[in-house]
């Protein structure tokens, strides 16, 4: 089977830090992937290496066989890479529909003569742009939320906010950076739940980098340990546990003990 | 009252100028964290690019080439003068700015002087030194009511103003490129992960900011129809006071600040002699910023009135 993604000897340096080096990922869809290693191992960089925030010194990222190196972030968004992050990022002072809707930008066609002058076309794309926006909250039971500004709601919400929005873009495959930090037990089993339903319902591929080794270990089929930006070790979770390096490197002597 | 109710007529109008003008202020700085200094100066172009068209359409009408009522021959100068700023503002951004966009905050602040500079210059290497005459587009009219003389000019300079701001405010309400540069001006980093391409939004801020000191040009050059090029320095750095007092990044507030400037400066003028009027009227202003220093309308966080 031909993987969806590919990466293919991903190398950046940032000054004279070797950052990420011959970093290799195939990722199907429906499959979920997990991303560990120690803080400042270079994981949010391989993401932002993927996603195209960082340029990569060398390598390629191939979605179904084409290169996305050198494109902008936007358009590597359009083509379906979508993304959460560590510290969520949303926008304080928009309201909750507000962000999926932006989300949905490239989805859209309506041109400025449009948003100026109210053109039927518009009318008519706003409908099923502002219907798709509401099956994306709806798909994580926030539909309720709509109208509401994100600064005055709990953090759960704004993990499922910020979730759905990724989920506007229409992407094929997610990257979550640090999808539980921060959660309670109540909204941590939440969020599992959430995650198996985007491969199952919508058969996304799903790339995630975790702390808690616990979702890692229920949620993926396959792992990888980075450490210093170079992957260690790679294989099913059970596998990545008990291997030497990983857990000398991640998990400390004394777990083994 | 008769005095105070013609006062604020004058006060309207001259607040409309500020009005509009401090809005692209706002918006570049909501959007790209710098103010755009050389927005004075784009005012001042935008009235010169005005002045060219109207005198073109009226030279058109006067050799009886293309004959149009004044009323259309004004609408035809603010639309096509409005577009054609709205490019030099876009242009503005792509030279000016965008490739500075990841430097020291000082150089972007420094570009917008320079370019401000190269603006008045290159206007007067263009047309000489001598002041342009704007063309009288509507025959004026005076309305009195109880004694309070108001022409359908002021009227229109007010509504003009007034539109323009409700229709951007709306604009930025409810279109995809208004709540793209909303997002833009909470968080620039993640917009683009969500497939919106951020150097439009931000040239698009640039050509509506400038598109409105076109029109804020053209209406001036109405009421008062000597232009010259280093009219937009004052008028620019008053704007910009109007857009700090509005509270930074917010259309609302930018818009009223602008005409609560307008009616300081002209209230100061009607009780002490006109030479201490920016005297006067700037240490009232200083004085509010000193106790409400996120602005008028601004918060450190503010949910309603941000962008």
């Amino acid at each position: 089977m031909t993987a969806l993604l590919r990466v293919e000897h991903l190398s950046h340096a940032f000054g004279g830090l070797k950052a990420v080096s011959d970093y290799r990922l195939e990722l199907s869809p429906g499959e979920i992937r997990g991303l560990i290693g120690p803080n400042g191992a270079g994981k949010t960089t391989v993401f932002n290496l993927i996603t195209g925030i960082y340029r990569p010194d060398e390598g390629r990222v191939l979605l179904e066989g084409k290169d996305l190196v050198g494109l902008a972030p936007y358009e590597i968004a359009a083509r379906g890479l979508g993304r959460t992050f560590q510290n969520m990022l949303l926008w304080r002072h928009m309201t909750v529909l507000e962000h999926v809707k932006v989300a949905r930008w490239s989805k859209v066609r309506y041109g400025l003569g449009g948003a100026f002058f109210g053109t039927a076309a518009r009318r008519r794309e706003e409908a099923e742009h502002e219907a798709a926006a509401r099956k994306c909250l709806a798909f994580f039971g926030i539909e309720d939320l709509a109208p509401q500004v994100i600064a005055n709601l709990p953090y759960g919400a704004q993990r499922k906010v910020e979730m759905a929005r990724a989920l506007a873009t229409e992407p094929r495959i997610l990257f979550l950076d640090e999808p539980t930090a921060g959660m309670n037990p109540e909204e941590l089993a939440q969020m599992m739940t959430m995650i198996r339903r985007l491969r199952d319902e919508l058969g996304l591929g799903i790339f995630l980098i975790e702390h808690r080794l616990r979702v890692v270990m229920e949620l993926c089929r396959r792992v990888q340990a980075l450490v210093f930006g170079e992957v260690i070790a790679e294989g099913t979770p059970e596998e990545i546990r008990n291997h030497p390096r990983v857990i000398e490197a991640y998990l400390g002597k004394e777990i083994v003990a | 009252m008769t005095v105070f109710l013609q006062n604020l007529v004058n006060a309207l109008q001259w607040g409309s100028f500020y009005a509009l003008i401090a809005i692209g202020y706002s918006m570049v700085y909501s959007i790209l964290m710098l103010f755009n200094f050389a927005h004075g100066d784009v005012f001042m172009t935008g009235a010169y690019i005005g002045c060219g068209i109207a005198l073109l359409l009226v030279g058109l009408g006067s050799a009886g080439i293309l004959v149009l009522p004044g009323w259309l021959v004004l609408v035809l100068t603010l639309l096509l003068a409005m577009v054609v700023t709205a490019c030099l503002g876009m242009f503005i951004e792509r030279v000016g700015y965008r490739p500075l966009r990841d430097a020291p905050r000082a150089s972007a602040a420094i570009t917008g002087l320079m370019i401000g500079i190269i603006l008045e210059t290159g206007n007067l290497i263009l047309l000489g030194a001598q002041r342009v005459k704007f063309p009288a587009l509507i025959q004026p009219v005076t309305y009195e009511l109880g004694g309070v003389f108001v022409t359908n000019q002021k009227i229109m300079i007010v509504i003009v103003a007034l539109g323009l701001a409700l229709a951007l405010h709306q604009f930025i309400r409810r279109t995809r490129w208004g709540m793209a540069m909303r997002a833009m001006a909470f968080d620039y980093a993640v917009v683009p992960l969500m497939g919106v391409p951020i150097n439009r939004i931000a040239a698009l801020t640039f050509a509506l900011g400038s598109g409105l000191a076109a029109a804020a040009g053209i209406l001036f050059g109405m009421a008062y129809p000597v232009l010259d090029p280093y009219m937009g320095i004052v008028f620019g750095w008053k704007s910009f006071v109007a857009a700090i007092l509005g509270g930074r990044g917010s259309i609302l507030g930018a818009t009223l600040a602008g005409f609560l400037l307008g009616f300081i400066e002209i209230f100061v003028a009607m009780v002490f002699p006109s030479t201490l009027r920016d005297f006067i009227a700037y240490s009232i202003i200083l004085l509010i910023l000193v106790f409400r220093p996120y602005g008028l309308f601004g918060e450190p966080y503010s949910v309603r009135l941000r962008l």
